[in-house]
């Protein structure tokens, strides 16, 4: 068996197990036998149960709904002169074209970086795992937790079109409705959030320890 | 080593045994980084005042228009409530639904849940149905978005600022604070209820 820096004593090791839901630390039983946690009740296993089949479902879909998503438009614009429809890429070019670039980047960030940044981690870190890499495991947890929390700000634009179509309805010079792209986005929001959930981290530093027990 | 006197890292499941901090200090998994556990001890009654401000900051945010905008002589306002409604009737059901649970419903359900269960504590009484409170209020954690909520009102009314005359309601300086107040609730440690929880009679 190879020095591994990074090697630690784990819970599965040491046949305990920590609640996901208050953080209480409780003996594991023998495999087959289900444990509670006696404080809050939460059921607890050692690793989440089926965490890369339940992930590779909400990230597949969470992949193809991001292709209505950014191809439909999200908003209808109706004005005396003028009936635009606009994605929200073509969003995020109207604001910065009125001048509010520092906007338009947040939105950019929010609506198009964070969910294509999460599809792709989230991707990477499913291989990762199933491929047994043993390098990168600090990094690489530390990009999960950075998916964990940007998850919920890619909700952004949701808002931004439920207020907007409440805002602009004035009867003659101008109307704002919400468009097909809008449930779709929300959809992606909430499956990559879903996805995120689903992922079980310690997969990260069991498939390092399960290699370097086979050298 | 007796499971109490330990801390197992959520992310990497390295073992830990757990040390006094300082106060408002937090430990972190020496092999991931992961934040373990803080110290971040509160007295109940400053808890629950805080959430009891939340509550009539909540009231005060979803009661009020948040914006009115003119638009040549016209204008319109805009409630959190009415934005959804709006929303719900122009067709995009799923939209305004998503919006709803995440702007209206969550941030009310943890509020109350928090104050009800804090209320219980400080009279040194395990709140009812305790475990369902805290399962719950560790679930909607991430969908509760006020936050986001609000900054999607800046981005709206930047928006709508080019070519219409904007007026912040009294709805909006409810949401801004609401967003500070659940940003301070955030950061205290769910430890602490459990710990009061387990002194109190039943």
């Amino acid at each position: 068996m190879s020095h591994d820096p990074h090697a630690m004593l784990t819970a599965r090791e040491l046949g305990v197990l920590g609640c996901p839901i208050c953080g209480m630390v409780c003996r594991a039983a023998p495999q087959g036998v289900d444990v509670e946690c006696p404080r809050c009740g939460q059921a607890l296993y050692a690793r989440k149960p089926n965490s890369i089949a339940r992930t590779w479902a909400f990230l597949v879909t969470a992949i193809l709904l991001y292709i209505p998503a950014n191809a439909l438009p999200i908003m209808r614009t109706k004005t005396l002169f003028d009936d635009r429809q606009d994605t929200i890429i073509s969003g995020v070019l109207a604001l910065w074209r009125a001048g509010s670039w520092d906007l338009a980047l947040i939105v950019f960030v929010a609506s198009v970086v964070v969910p294509l940044a999460k599809i792709a981690v989230l991707v990477v870190l499913l291989l990762s795992v199933q491929l047994g890499w043993v390098t990168g495991r600090r990094r690489r947890t530390r990009l999960f937790r950075l998916v964990e929390w940007v998850g919920q700000w890619s909700m952004l634009d949701i808002f931004v079109v439920v207020l907007m179509v409440a805002l602009v309805q004035f009867s003659t010079l101008a109307r704002i409705d919400p468009g097909p792209g809008a449930a779709a986005f929300g959809a992606v929001v909430v499956l990559t959030m879903f996805a995120a959930q689903a992922f079980d981290a310690r997969l990260i530093w069991d498939a390092a320890e399960g290699s370097l027990h086979d050298d | 080593m007796k499971p109490s006197s330990i801390a197992v890292c959520e992310h990497c499941d390295a073992v830990h045994r757990r040390v006094h901090l300082a106060p408002r200090a937090r430990a972190h998994c020496i092999r991931c980084g992961t934040v373990l556990y803080t110290e971040r001890r509160r007295h109940l009654d400053g808890w629950l005042a805080l959430t009891i401000a939340s509550a009539i900051a909540y009231l005060v945010a979803n009661l009020n228009p948040i914006v009115e905008i003119q638009l040549r002589g016209e204008s319109t306002q805009a409630s959190l409530f009415q934005a959804l409604s709006a929303t719900w009737y122009s067709g995009a059901e799923p939209v305004a639904a998503l919006a709803a649970l995440c702007a209206f419903v969550f941030p009310l359900v943890r509020i109350g849940l928090e104050t009800v269960v804090l209320a219980y504590l400080q009279l040194g009484r395990r709140p009812p149905a305790l475990r369902a409170a805290m399962h719950t209020l560790v679930h909607i954690r991430p969908w509760s978005m006020v936050e986001v909520f609000m900054l999607g009102v800046v981005v709206a009314l930047v928006k709508l600022g080019g070519e219409t005359t904007v007026i912040p309601g009294p709805g909006l300086a409810g949401f801004a604070v609401l967003t500070v107040l659940l940003t301070i609730l955030a950061s205290f440690d769910p430890d602490t209820l459990w710990e009061n929880a387990e002194r109190a009679t039943p």
